[in-house]
């Protein structure tokens, strides 16, 4: 439950415009949370036998969990992705066991840099390139620089990881280092470590912009820029077209990515994006389940507040990840599909969107009317991973002058790119003006003087 | 016939002509952070503008400072006297070989309408960009002071662009009216060597 908008949040609650649900899909999806065995809705996350610790701790890299087995890792080689030949070999778990330690990038990463369904997929901030990421990737994380983990800014206590995207911190007003385990504050902030005023004396100008412009926005210029390409949209609607044979198609775009799948429709990648820009306090509303929708518009799967006059926002670089995902035409609510299973309802096994959406709407306990169509929807994401030196930052120009980079964020007065025309108008032409004035004064001054009446 | 007398000594014309390279520098950076060009780039104009704005103010405290000790500072006393004959001379007589109606001196170095002119930008030009331009230069600390209320970054530029404007209209008349000495080049002359040829 988010506190301040009042939603029920959480993997298992929330929409998104990518694989859309987990509910339905638990024995897929759940292979990255940290816990054996959930593969329903009833799941007991109370048990401390569930909970798997390799996952985070493993330094072997040989630990490793697939779609499709509810969250346990390998216990013998298997064929994966299925009927591809290839052999996945199960880890040697008393090994991994007696090689814990601390969390590294490529722990963390194992998740977080494949969510929706593949390499560099969602977030576009994060991708497998900062396993081992370059100085230009990352400042912070790079091996030969900083060689920060991801638990050097998340900095855990008690297994409570701070720096939620379900409530993210857009301000961050307390300057100083923040102490280790206080629960008030977010360690992973930006200004946890570099306060509100980071820029040196010879700067200072900079420092003047931290009061409406996320360290984000000039620091990160562009997302997916580990040579990755991250997903910029998905079309569900396309999905389950078939070759005359009856077999599902993949398609590749003129870069050699994943382009058409049958099994999921439409996609565009991008990689090196330039973010766009919105005022951002911290509060994310979610376009849920029940939410009712007005199909002729886009929908927003989740929406990001914030406004120049409300003191608490300031300008942030996102994602925005569009889609077409099904809805039932009747209620006019989101609707989710039943995708992974081998049964004969799952999306991916028979390609039937009325069955699918049947039986994932029964196992999310919900309702569906049998009608559907496929709605436009967009979503937001936060781009604060990928952080560049400082050399690569934006420079000045990028948004004082035109054509700049927050030409679409309202409220802003930015010196450069807002000059007042009627000021414009009337102070040039006073200056013209005068200059007519003093040459056409000049002027008859020199030709009173050719004529002999000796003018200066 | 004509006479020199030594009209602007060292301390004024250094004054004067670092004042002249800071303004025209203010001038030029200044309208291309407003946007009106491109020249040094964005945030080089800003750094420039800021230096020489921070040399402008150390300048004027020396000068200020001068001024009073030297009793210079009586030369900028306004007065209406021969202001009517000033105007006419500008509109007409200086066509036709008038004679001058003032007569410049050690004690008197500027006519009425110089002193009237000088007068305008102590008074209007000069609050218009010094205020303006310190908050504008002073943005991050209008919340301490308490003045974030009342204060707009747009209509702070605004009125720092209003000033400047002022000062290019001021601009060009001043270096046109160097011409109008007792030969053309006789009040540069004066200013870069002290002096002044005078009928």
């Amino acid at each position: 439950m988010n506190p301040e908008t009042k939603q029920r949040l959480g993997k298992k609650h929330v929409i998104n415009n990518f694989c859309t649900a987990v509910p339905s899909n638990y024995e897929f999806c759940t292979a990255c949370h940290v816990g054996y065995g959930w593969k329903d809705n009833n799941f007991d996350f109370s048990a401390q036998d569930n909970v798997d610790c390799l996952v985070c701790h493993d330094t072997t890299g040989t630990y490793r969990k697939l779609p499709g087995l509810a969250g346990h890792p390998t216990y013998k080689d298997m064929e994966f992705p299925p009927h591809s030949g290839k052999i996945v070999k199960a880890p040697d778990l008393g090994q991994v066991a007696r090689n814990v330690g601390k969390s590294s990038r490529a722990n963390c990463g194992a998740c977080h840099f494949y969510g929706g369904g593949g390499d560099a997929v969602k977030h576009g901030d994060l991708d497998s390139s900062m396993r081992d990421p370059s100085k230009y990737l990352d400042v912070h994380m790079a091996k030969d620089g900083l060689d920060f983990t991801c638990g050097t800014c998340h900095a855990t206590s008690g297994h409570q990881v701070p720096g939620s995207r379900y409530a993210p911190t857009a301000t961050d007003e307390k300057a100083g280092a923040h102490m280790r385990g206080k629960k008030d504050v977010n360690p992973s902030t930006c200004q946890a470590c570099h306060g509100t005023r980071p820029h040196p004396a010879s700067k200072t100008k900079l420092n003047d912009h931290t009061d409406r412009i996320a360290c984000q926005t000039c620091h990160i210029p562009e997302f997916a820029r580990g040579g990755i390409a991250t997903k910029m949209s998905w079309d569900w609607s396309t999905a389950g077209k078939l070759d005359k044979d009856g077999k599902p198609i993949k398609l590749k775009d003129s870069a050699g990515r994943d382009a058409y799948d049958s099994k999921k429709g439409d996609f565009r990648y991008e990689a090196n994006v330039i973010p766009e820009y919105v005022w951002f306090n911290g509060k994310v509303n979610y376009t849920l389940r029940d939410t009712r929708l007005d199909p002729s518009r886009i929908i927003r799967i989740n929406h990001f507040e914030g406004s120049p006059d409300d003191g608490k926002s300031k300008v942030w670089p996102i994602k925005r990840f569009t889609g077409k995902q099904p809805y039932d035409t009747a209620t006019n609510t989101l609707l989710i599909p039943h995708t992974f299973g081998d049964d004969d309802s799952s999306f991916w096994s028979n390609f039937n969107w009325d069955k699918a959406l049947e039986a994932g709407m029964k196992a999310a306990g919900g309702s569906f009317s049998g009608q559907y169509g496929f709605v436009s929807t967009e979503m937001s994401w936060p781009i604060t991973h990928m952080v560049a030196p400082k050399d690569d930052a934006l420079t000045c120009q990028q948004c004082h002058g035109a054509n700049g980079r927050l030409d679409k964020v309202p409220g802003l007065h930015i010196p450069g790119r807002d000059a007042n025309p009627w000021l414009d108008r009337i102070g040039w032409g006073i200056a013209l003006l005068t200059l007519l004035g003093v040459l056409a004064h000049g002027g008859a001054r020199i030709l009173m003087a050719r004529r002999g009446n000796g003018g200066h | 016939m004509s006479e020199k007398i030594y009209v602007f000594k060292r301390f004024e014309r250094f004054w004067h002509w670092s004042q002249a390279a800071l303004i025209i520098t203010l001038m030029l950076t200044g309208f291309e952070v407003h946007g009106s060009y491109v020249l040094f780039g964005f945030g080089k104009a800003v750094d420039i503008h800021t230096v020489a704005a921070w040399s402008l103010v150390t300048l004027w405290v020396f000068a200020i400072f001068w001024h009073f000790t030297t009793g210079e500072w009586k030369q900028y006393i306004p007065t209406l006297d021969k202001v009517d004959a000033m105007i006419k001379y500008y509109l007409m007589g200086i066509f036709t070989h008038a004679p001058h109606p003032f007569k410049q001196t050690v004690v008197t170095k500027h006519n009425p309408l110089q002193r009237l002119a000088y007068l305008g930008f102590w008074l209007v030009i000069s609050p218009i960009i010094w205020f303006s331009g310190w908050f504008y230069l002073f943005y991050a600390s209008w919340a301490a002071w308490g003045v974030d209320r009342y204060l707009s970054l747009e209509w702070v530029a605004f009125f720092h662009t209003v000033g400047a404007f002022m000062i290019l209209a001021f601009f060009i008349v001043h270096i046109y009216l160097t011409t109008t000495g007792h030969t053309v080049t006789s009040h540069i002359k004066a200013m870069v060597t002290g002096w002044e040829e005078v009928e």
